[in-house]
């Protein structure tokens, strides 16, 4: 049986996606050095801390200061969330404070969630208190 | 601070005389220069406006970073945990980012903005800070992500004079970043692009 060109594409362009959605945490540390001036794991600095990153709706922390673009922008946080805002913070949110081009390459915002999803489950990075 | 290398604190006497070079430049007047001529006077029409209230909101976030890298400057310089020559390659490097916040704040305000004020308060991973690799090694991965922070700022921002300024910017930023690596016994320079 011969292939549709389009189920070929589709099943191409899947496998790719796919692939790009797997993300490596250790790839995404050294990603996760491009934030460091203005975010960490545990605690605030211009930006937000990322503990407690997932699954918290976006403009929450009650230490810190949003804009309210991202106050409004009724966001969660999950890995779909993060992916379409790393990759044009300004474009996804108009108006943040996060002024920044954004994480263009698939495979680096697939790198950098999945460290993100696994720094910020580890107590030793993100203690107790350090995710409200 | 997980960045930094055991043998950090032993390598930094031996470079004692590459660091004591440092020091006898300082970023001269020039990019408050160039920032300054960018007035809010000259900008005609809505479009324009639009670009300036960007490019503020940009100008900015990095006016925060530098204030936040001033702090944690002065955390390093006042721990004690810092031995000349390094005390004043630290202090050093706090006066670079001060002039930077200077003329970011001045360009905001001639865009018509309002500067971000500095924090009464940062909080900083002190409790991991015991010894002269942990303060070079905290100081480099704030320099290195003041890199990327202006990669990514540069790109978007409309007005080219501006762009061109914070590229001077980031220029300063990786040289502070390549001596702390340095300084740590790490190769100075990763790789021949930064993203």
């Amino acid at each position: 049986m011969k292939l549709p060109f389009t189920l070929f594409l589709g099943l191409t362009l899947g496998a790719s996606l796919c692939q790009a959605a797997d993300g490596d945490a250790g790839k995404g540390a050294q990603i996760y050095q491009r934030c460091l001036a203005c975010h960490s794991l545990e605690h605030n600095r211009s930006g937000p801390r990322h503990c407690g990153l997932f699954g918290r709706p976006a403009a929450t922390l009650p230490d810190f200061t949003y804009s309210q673009a991202l106050k409004s922008a009724g966001l969660t946080w999950d890995a779909a969330t993060l992916d379409r805002f790393l990759e044009n913070p300004l474009k996804a949110v108009p108006g943040t404070r996060m002024a920044y081009a954004g994480v263009k390459n698939a495979q680096e915002r697939a790198d950098l969630i999945a460290y993100l999803k696994q720094a910020t489950h580890d107590p030793d990075k993100c203690p107790p208190g350090s995710s409200r | 601070m997980s960045s930094t290398t055991p043998q950090a604190s032993t390598t930094i006497p031996a470079r004692r005389s590459f660091l004591s070079g440092f020091g006898k430049f300082t970023l001269s007047a020039t990019a408050i220069a160039l920032l300054a001529g960018r007035d809010r006077l000259a900008l005609i029409g809505s479009a324009e406006a639009k670009a300036a209230g960007n490019d503020v909101a940009i100008l900015n976030a990095a006016l925060a970073a530098e204030q936040e890298a001033i702090a944690a400057y002065q955390v390093g310089a006042s721990s004690g945990l810092l031995q000349k020559p390094v005390l004043d390659l630290a202090v050093q490097f706090q006066g670079h980012h001060k002039e930077h916040a200077t003329a970011l704040a001045t360009t905001v305000k001639k865009l018509g903005g309002t500067p971000v004020a500095a924090k009464t308060k940062y909080t900083f991973p002190v409790e991991k800070l015991k010894t002269q690799a942990d303060v070079l090694g905290f100081a480099a991965e704030l320099e290195r992500g003041a890199v990327s922070a202006y990669l990514g700022a540069i790109p978007i921002l409309d007005d080219r004079e501006l762009a061109k300024v914070a590229a001077s910017i980031l220029g300063d930023e990786a040289m502070h970043w390549a001596v702390l690596r340095q300084a740590l016994g790490q190769p100075p320079v990763p790789s021949a692009f930064v993203s």
